[in-house]
């Protein structure tokens, strides 16, 4: 099983990821260019978005399951003299990602069918450009690459939550989104740096080429001595940790999740970029380091989960509530994460993918309340089950998934990862699962208050339940939730082998290169000459 | 053949629910008439395969095992959704489908002309479907998803009446409280796991024998828990009182004949863990034996018709608990069955009283009705008679046997726990039966008028489980006498261990059996006589009892402040914790962000500046990549983005100042 790579062009014959990944900024730049047209507007969004979706399926289509490698790999030069390349690529870590993103900005496209007028093109080009930067992120397998796309991301994101936001302090908001994650990914670029630096001195020792890299796979090859893991390990997970956003690094989600449009909040809910990170880069590049604060990490994990539910118990407004049970959701994922075996690798990738329909989904149902009692506060619901039995029905499918009912694709992921959890140690399953009961205490107290119970308030338009779009937009998050809580085989076969070589190489540390498979050999350089005036 | 059938069990139910689901959701396209045959049709067929499945397992008491599919793998872990046959599988399908199939029928009487008609049969359907996975399951995880699903239907259906504010609280309530068993079942599971490397009964039990007595009596405390949450035993046992607020139907088949057994059931099911850890049966025996005793305690002083019932489905399940405890793990199945059986009945002919007195449930607003429902009140006398110990009706039998069998193997502080538990369970039925329906009405005189019999679908399923509580015992005693009958040996297979010397103690005589068998009865008769008594005889000492001992009657009547207690133990600092939380994220965010927002005002000027001086120069390729981000950035909004974008472009600035430096670094090294 060794990590080899299969060229996207002799896959599938053309570079399948360089189009998911452009295809939406392209979008963007020619409804900017050429569209004035409102309903034009709206409607070549919808198709990009679902073009892109049906690429993007067809890409998990075409993957080979129960496979280590990297698929549909495509590489160019960008600036070779520093080492940085063009490459992308999928394995079973990030393919699921990719149609995640589509699927969300799609229902996203439909959602803003008629519920965004203010600013209409500007807002649908920044959608398209996030989803091009996010799939970017995901698909990227050079480190500058992917924290190009990481930065650029920003961008869209800022503007939508700063123009488009629906709180009071939307511009608070994003300022606050902006600078959390910038600075956690200045510290991360050090990191990047220093590996890149690591290699780099390896490369002249072992006399390999290229002298420089930030390519993923040349990282793997070299082993950062552990001494040097820790620093790098550190700078890294701040990059991740401030963005996923891992407790304590976490306050300026729900400012952004409450004040920002509910398309940012379903994004930044149902688009795990910073757990992401972890699984992608820094456990396969940090083995040694990963293990060593395996208690930090998955304490941190432990954490939030309590952490997280407690505040969640409490809210009053259903958008800060989801806000708290995401860092609460986070919690999980990390503990998962950093049990380092398999169960929790493969449950915590799970989960992440879970999470975009599950607390993805009740953002959107949110939004859907929002539409009609413009409040996401207590004291504006009561009884609403009454009124809107439809959406109430469709609320606590996805608030069970949340929870990890059994038959919703939440169970799946959470069983795997507190068995994870209790194999790496049991102490951390038991705590683990004091989470599994303050979630379901948190959201059913909350749809107690909220759905149940007389009719408080009667509202002063009569409230319509769903209309078409927005069932269409529930029965598909709850076709994936159920899908994956009854059936997951599919995905479980795309993603385990690549979780498979992850927990192997995490066992067997990157140091002992010899019984490494998770790598391929490095190539030794014959006869190339040295840099001139690099050394003595 | 066969795995099709026992596949197709759940999936007819399930069927039905997605019918009644999709019809309620696409706004009722067919009738109340095609949604109630629906349901309790598809109940019939799952009730029919499984009475052919005991058919085939007569012949092969062998456990066999149908996979239904493989639901989640990776590594060594395989999880399937497969269903496992055996002889106690077998019962418990007929007793879900059989009692569960009874009621259904019942409740197209009782909910007729109901809002919610076709959605309460969604859900009464997905709890059949939950209940069978339960039981059926062949590993841990299939046990959990019905496990969790049979607690999501409860939920569902305690709060039927959602616009209700007890039954929403009393649905949350439920749902949580079981959630804390589950939790402790999770991590049984995870510890089997850990110990066997699969989570397959079949093979887990056979190679029960390997497992050291430390885990072993940790599997069985944290399974405990997860029993203890669902059969609501002490101390996890406050959810069932008040989920009596769903319609009574509800309450006979989920909180009083199937569900809340599951428990039972699940302890049975994994005898042979805890036959490896005597200390963990002790504790489920004595759980066990104080919860029957605390509950029917209870039970002697409330007024509701459905309480009085649901502490007695406590103090019952805590029989079948003290059973297990004591080894009696066929008796406890025995005490299952025949408790679904009068239980049953009783919930559904108290509905029917309700069902008589438009909704009256308060038992001192009744009283003398047994000539106006005399059908109900027969049918609830032999559901008294059965459940207080009435020789040779179900009850008499399997509560004899439990009592017997903890006295025999010297559990005697069990036994006497037991033998009160039994006392106070005859006084308070008794009482019940007295207030009810003898004596003078007591009934308002609005509701006097429309005092009805119900209707004979009502009545029918009523007949049939009476007939089941006088004759159901007799499973357990022919052809073989006491200990020997049919039942016994049927699921001897399942609860045989190895090393468990059970057998010997039968060698005592026959004698101590037959006085214990004596005393049980008496103890029964003094229980009945003390209500008649006190309700008949003397119908004013109640009250000046009542006044002598002020202090205890309170205690009991408020159900020991148990409520209260938590409430303030864990519900109030749970709350209080999270609000000094959420104060805290609060205050920290706005004083560390509005710092840092002053610093990036000035760095803010700084990148300003960078970004003319060093982005613009056009330096090199990721500069001219920025430039080409600015313009585009200044075209979407030229004036106002100005400022913020550069504070975005910040971070490439660092970028390529990084890179500058590392080339730097590079050269010189």
């Amino acid at each position: 099983m060794i990590l080899n790579e299969v060229a996207a062009l002799q896959q599938i014959g053309f570079p399948i990821l360089t189009i998911l990944t452009f295809l939406p900024i392209v979008g963007a730049v020619v409804l900017w260019l050429f569209q004035e047209d409102e309903d034009l507007i709206r409607k070549s969004a919808l198709a990009v978005a679902g073009l892109e979706l049906f690429i993007s399926v067809l890409l998990m289509w075409e993957f080979i399951p129960n496979s280590a490698q990297i698929q549909f790999a495509e590489r160019a030069a960008w600036i070779p003299a520093i080492g940085v390349g063009y490459h992308l690529g999928v394995d079973g870590i990030n393919v699921l990602f990719i149609p995640l993103t589509a699927f969300l900005t799609f229902l996203i496209m439909v959602y803003s069918w008629d519920t965004e007028r203010n600013l209409l093109k500007p807002y649908l080009m920044a959608l398209l450009g996030l989803e091009g930067t996010m799939v970017g992120v995901f698909a990227s397998l050079d480190l500058i690459l992917f924290f190009f796309f990481w930065e650029l991301m920003l961008v869209p994101s800022y503007f939508l939550i700063k123009l488009w936001g629906t709180g009071p302090n939307r511009q608070y908001a994003a300022l606050k989104y902006v600078l959390y994650t910038l600075t956690g990914s200045v510290l991360m670029l050090v990191g990047i740096v220093l590996l890149n630096l690591n290699y780099h001195a390896a490369a002249l020792a072992s006399r390999t080429e290229p002298l420089y890299s930030f390519d993923f796979i040349d990282l793997l090859n070299v082993p950062v001595p552990p001494e040097k893991q820790a620093l790098i390990f550190f700078l890294m997970f701040f990059g991740f940790a401030f963005k996923a956003p891992v407790f304590p690094f976490h306050t300026w989600l729900p400012t952004a999740l409450v004040e920002g449009p509910i398309v940012m909040s379903v994004i930044l809910a149902g688009v795990k970029l910073g757990t992401f990170g972890f699984i992608r880069f820094t456990i396969p590049l940090l083995p040694e380091a990963s293990k060593d604060w395996l208690w930090l990490m998955a304490g941190l994990g432990l954490m939030a989960i309590i952490y997280g539910a407690l505040i969640a118990l409490v809210q009053t407004d259903f958008r800060r509530l989801l806000a708290y049970s995401s860092i609460s959701h986070l919690g999980f994922v990390m503990l998962g994460l950093f049990a380092l075996n398999f169960q929790g690798l493969q449950g915590s990738l799970l989960q992440m993918i879970n999470l975009g329909f599950s607390t993805a989904g009740l953002f959107f149902l949110v939004g859907f309340l929002y539409q009609r009692t413009g409040s996401a506060e207590l004291s504006a619901y009561g009884g609403l089950a009454r009124h809107v039995p439809l959406l109430a029905t469709f609320m606590l499918v996805l608030g069970l998934a949340s929870v990890g009912l059994p038959g919703t694709n939440g169970f799946v992921g959470e069983f795997l990862i507190l068995l994870g959890a209790f194999r790496a140690h049991w102490a951390l399953a038991a705590v683990g699962v004091l989470g599994v009961i303050l979630g379901a205490a948190y959201f059913l107290w909350y749809y107690e208050r909220a759905f149940f119970g007389p009719v408080t308030h009667e509202p002063k338009r009569p409230l319509y339940d769903l209309r078409p779009r927005e069932w269409g937009i529930a029965v598909a998050l709850c076709v994936m939730v159920l899908w994956i809580g009854l059936y997951p085989a599919p995905f479980l076969n795309m993603i385990n082998g690549s979780v498979q070589a992850l927990a192997d190489r995490v066992q067997q540390g990157s140091v002992m290169q010899a019984v490494d498979n998770y790598t391929r050999p490095p190539q030794a350089r014959q006869d190339a000459p040295l840099p001139v005036g690099k050394h003595p | 053949m066969f795995d099709l059938i026992v596949t197709l069990i759940p999936v007819f139910p399930l069927l039905a629910v997605l019918a009644n689901g999709l019809n309620v959701m696409l706004g009722h396209r067919y009738s109340h008439e095609i949604a109630h045959r629906l349901a309790w049709g598809s109940v019939l067929l799952s009730f029919l395969c499984s009475v052919w499945v005991l058919g085939q397992t007569l012949g092969h008491p062998e456990p066999r095992t149908v996979v239904a599919y493989r639901w989640f793998f990776g590594a060594d872990l395989t999880v399937n959704l497969s269903f496992l046959i055996d002889p106690l599988t077998c019962i418990m399908l007929l007793v879900v489908t059989g009692v569960g199939f009874l009621i259904h029928v019942y409740s197209v009487g009782y909910m007729h002309g109901e809002e919610g008609f076709t959605r309460f049969f969604a859900y009464m359907n997905l709890f059949m479907v939950s209940m069978l996975l339960l039981v059926m399951g062949s590993n841990y995880v299939v046990l959990f998803i019905g496990w969790e699903g049979v607690g999501l239907c409860s939920y569902l259906l305690i709060g039927y009446y959602y616009d209700r504010v007890s039954a929403a609280k009393a649905a949350t309530k439920a749902f949580v409280v079981n959630r804390i068993g589950d939790a402790g079942f999770l991590l049984a599971i995870f510890l089997v796991f850990a110990n066997f490397g699969t989570l397959e009964y079949t093979e887990i039990f056979a190679r029960a024998g390997q497992l050291d007595s430390a885990a072993a009596f940790s599997i069985a405390i944290c399974l405990l828990i997860g029993a203890v949450g669902k059969s609501a035993q002490l101390p996890l046992h406050t959810w069932l009182p008040d989920a009596m607020e769903g319609p009574t139907p509800v309450s006979a088949l989920i909180h009083a004949a199937t569900m809340v057994t599951a428990g039972v059931y699940m302890v049975v099911r994994n005898h042979a863990i805890y036959d490896l850890a005597p200390d963990a049966l002790l504790i489920v025996g004595v759980v066990g034996g104080v919860t029957a005793l605390f509950a029917a305690t209870i039970g002697l002083v409330q007024t509701d018709i459905k309480r009085v019932l649901a502490y007695s489905t406590v103090s019952q399940l805590g029989f079948m608990f003290l059973a297990c405890g004591v080894g009696a793990y066929v008796a406890a199945i025995f005490h299952l069955v025949t408790h679904a059986f009068f239980k049953a009945l009783l919930f559904l002919s108290a509905g029917s009283v309700i069902h008589a007195l438009s909704g009256e449930q308060d038992i001192r607003r009744m009283g003398g009705l047994w000539s106006k429902i005399p059908k109900t009140h027969g049918v609830f006398l032999v559901g008294t008679a059965a459940i207080a110990g009435f020789p040779f009706l179900s009850g008499w039998w399997s509560k004899d046997e439990i009592l017997g069998h903890a006295f025999v193997h010297g559990h005697y502080v069990l036994w006497a726990l037991g033998a009160t538990a039994a006392f106070c369970t005859a006084f308070y039925m008794s009482r019940l039966l007295y207030v009810t329906f003898y004596g003078e009405s007591r009934v308002a005189h609005e509701v006097e008028h429309h005092i009805h019999e119900s209707p004979n679908v009502m009545v029918y399923p009523l007949l049939v489980l009476a007939f089941l509580s006088v004759v159901g015992g007799l499973i357990g005693v022919i052809p073989g006498g006491l200990e020997n009958g049919w039942f016994h040996q049927f699921l001897q297979p399942v609860v045989r261990s190895a090393g468990a010397g059970g057998e010997a103690a039968h060698e005592e005589g026959h004698l101590l059996v037959y006085i214990l068998m004596a005393v049980t009865t008496l103890i029964g008769v003094a229980g009945w006589f003390t209500a008649h008594y006190f309700y008949k005889l003397k119908p004013e000492q109640p009250d000046l009892l009542m006044n002598r001992m002020k202090g205890a009657y309170t205690l009991i009547l408020n159900k020991y402040w148990v409520d209260e207690a938590y409430d303030k133990a864990f519900v109030e600092p749970g709350k209080a914790v999270g609000r000094s939380f959420d104060k805290a994220d609060t205050a920290g965010i706005d004083r560390v962000v509005v710092a840092v927002e002053q610093v990036t005002d000035l760095s803010a000027a700084g990148s300003t500046w960078v970004e003319k001086h060093v982005i613009y120069g056009g330096l090199n390729v990721t500069g001219y990549a920025n430039h080409l981000a600015a313009r585009v950035l200044r075209r979407l909004q030229s004036g106002l983005v100005h400022h913020y974008a550069a504070i975005l472009v910040a971070g490439l600035v660092v970028l390529v100042n990084l890179i500058v430096l590392f080339l730097w670094l590079g050269g010189a090294s």
